[in-house]
């Protein structure tokens, strides 16, 4: 039988986006495999978690609610998870391959000496012989991977899940694990953090997103972005050159290094399509492409594509739809 | 303070989609006609190791990349941004290598070199997209790492560092060593070499270091993961092109369509 084991990460008192696809992904894999799936909580609403964990399928649900890990550290989040891994005796250890996850799959693999295997979107499973599967090369390709050592940690590519609805009546237990992280094992020190964003939507909760690349020429062009976004309830993203530009701030950034996003509309002006981007929108529903050259690559991605210079479209169409929607 | 930074040799990921094949014998990309590049953040890691060696008098960078012959093009484009030095290490028995025995085997380099304060890499190479390499080398040396940092100051000690996390960014300190794996931003633009150091760098050495001037673990050198098989994925969508050019009128009809698909 395959013991799986989530880090089912929070945000405040609730478990992450992040956490709620690797808890799907591990309930799939269980059901396909004849297995289990258990989870880890960790910091002070670490019950709460377990609580939401066990509803969305954990059997088993580890806990470690030491104030200290109330905001989150790599080596005190290393140290907890390892802990809870050993003891759980599982095979397969689970993770959102988020930004704290990008920070975590390599250390954790090679503390346990065990595989690694990140931006994993699906899986393939015969009697016990799992097949992981992955983009490779900006998502020109897929690769499908065996592994190699008897442990695996796997990071799960983000937007890449449907997320169960969870089952408030579903039986677990929770087990608080006797373990203590101290302060002397933290190295990373936060000097300050910076929520920075032009609206309150996070660009990877959003359901519209409109983002500008190079092809708006300069930072002014955001603004008019900005205004359409406001009028549809959505939010700006932009490209890594837009970023690189320093047009916007980097947390803008859509793409691979940047969000990865899933939005129902996504509205890419004077953006060519970059892999590296189009990697970032690859769960997006809708397309839309406003580039003036016919020959970018995000026409190949877009459902819908204007070939125009954005100046002369995205203002007529914040006036449209003000009186459709207004 | 030796910084060193980790290089890698990758196919143009900007290779246009019709042109890029699976050789379905190896499971690799058909490159015959293909560029090789240096990777994208494994150059914004150079330039920031460059600009960090600029302030610091007496500091100095190597650039390292594992790798067959074909790759010494990457360490001589980072002595042309004049890197002090450049390291390439290769083993012809090593193939298939994953993110975690490369990890292990820069890692083991670096030590060799006499360590280093600063270790910086690309947060993840544009083939393979693992994002393993830095973490691993963290471990495998016991010091700390920070990951997607987008700039970098380094203090006698200490070093600060601003990275993307949930929701925005923030600044965090480490004790050096540590190793930084680096994301692209408006500070580490690559420079345009000038002629004269391009000129330069074809002469400089390029010290080959193999797997017996290592201490290797030769069961961390094994792949702990295998490409079964790969093969190409199709998402090209048919795109409906809006027909005419006047700005008003196409924005009209989008408008139209977007609200017919109850989009809005």
């Amino acid at each position: 039988m395959t013991r799986i084991l989530v880090f089912a990460n929070q945000q405040g008192d609730s478990l992450s986006s992040g956490a709620k696809e690797a808890l799907a992904f591990g309930r799939r894999l269980a059901s396909s495999t004849g297995g289990e799936v258990r989870s880890v909580t960790l910091g002070p609403f670490a019950e709460a978690g377990a609580r939401e964990a066990i509803a969305s399928g954990a059997s088993i649900a580890y806990t470690i609610s030491n104030p200290l890990l109330a905001e989150y550290d790599v080596e005190l989040f290393v140290n907890s998870i390892h802990t809870v891994f050993e003891q759980s005796g599982a095979d397969i250890l689970i993770l959102s391959f988020d930004k704290i996850g990008k920070d975590l799959v390599g250390r954790l693999a090679t503390r346990a000496g065990a595989s690694a295997i990140t931006e994993v979107v699906d899986y393939t499973a015969n009697s016990d012989k799992v097949s992981w599967i992955r983009p490779i090369y900006g998502d020109k390709a897929f690769g499908e991977y065996s592994t190699t050592r008897q442990k695996v940690v796997v990071g799960i590519r983000q937007k890449s899940q449907d997320v169960n609805v969870p089952v408030e009546t579903s039986k677990g237990e929770i087990i608080e694990v006797d373990y203590a992280p101290s302060e002397e094992m933290i190295v990373t020190k936060l000097v300050v953090k910076i929520q920075a964003a032009l609206s309150d939507i996070s660009l990877e909760d959003a359901r519209i997103i409109i983002s500008g690349g190079r092809g708006l020429g300069g930072p002014e062009g955001f603004t008019e972005l900005q205004v359409l976004a406001n009028l549809l309830g959505g939010t700006v993203g932009a490209s890594r050159a837009a970023c690189d530009a320093g047009w916007v701030p980097s947390n803008l950034q859509v793409g691979q290094t940047g969000a990865v996003v899933a939005p129902d509309l996504y509205i890419a002006v004077g953006i060519s399509g970059a892999s590296q981007h189009l990697a970032g929108i690859t769960n997006a529903k809708t397309v839309v492409a406003i580039n003036t050259d016919p020959e970018a690559p995000i026409f190949k991605r877009a459902n819908i594509g204007v070939v125009a210079d954005y100046k002369s479209v995205i203002q007529a169409l914040t006036e449209k739809l003000k009186k459709v929607l207004v | 303070m030796h910084i060193v930074v980790c290089l890698k040799q990758v196919l143009d990921p900007e290779i246009t989609p019709k042109y890029f094949k699976i050789d379905p014998d190896t499971n690799r990309p058909e490159n015959s006609d293909t560029d090789l590049v240096l990777d994208s953040f494994a150059e914004n890691a150079l330039e920031l190791a460059i600009q960090l060696r600029d302030k610091v008098p007496g500091a100095t960078v190597t650039a390292l990349c594992l790798g067959d012959e074909e790759s010494e093009e990457v360490l001589r484009r980072a002595l042309a941004f004049t890197a002090n030095a450049a390291v390439r290490v290769w083993d012809e028995e090593w193939e298939n290598l994953d993110g975690q025995a490369v990890g292990h085997i820069l890692a083991q380099t670096i030590t060799s070199l006499g360590g280093a304060q600063l270790v910086l890499t690309g947060y993840q190479a544009s083939d393979i997209e693992e994002g393993l390499v830095g973490p691993v080398m963290a471990e495998e040396l016991g010091i700390p790492c920070v990951t997607l940092v987008s700039e970098l100051e380094v203090e006698e000690n200490s070093a600060k560092a601003t990275v993307e996390v949930e929701g925005g960014y923030a600044v965090v300190s480490v004790p050096t060593p540590a190793v930084f794996t680096i994301i692209s931003s408006e500070t580490n633009v690559p420079r345009l070499p000038k002629v004269k150091d391009i000129r330069l760098a074809r002469s400089k050495p390029i010290n080959l270091l193999e797997s017996e001037d290592l201490n290797l673990d030769r069961e961390c050198c094994q792949p702990g993961v295998k490409l079964e098989r790969a093969y190409l994925l199709n998402r090209e969508v048919a795109c409906e092109v809006l027909p005419g050019d006047d700005g008003a009128e196409l924005a009209s009809e989008l408008a139209d369509r977007l609200l017919a698909l109850k989009i809005l």
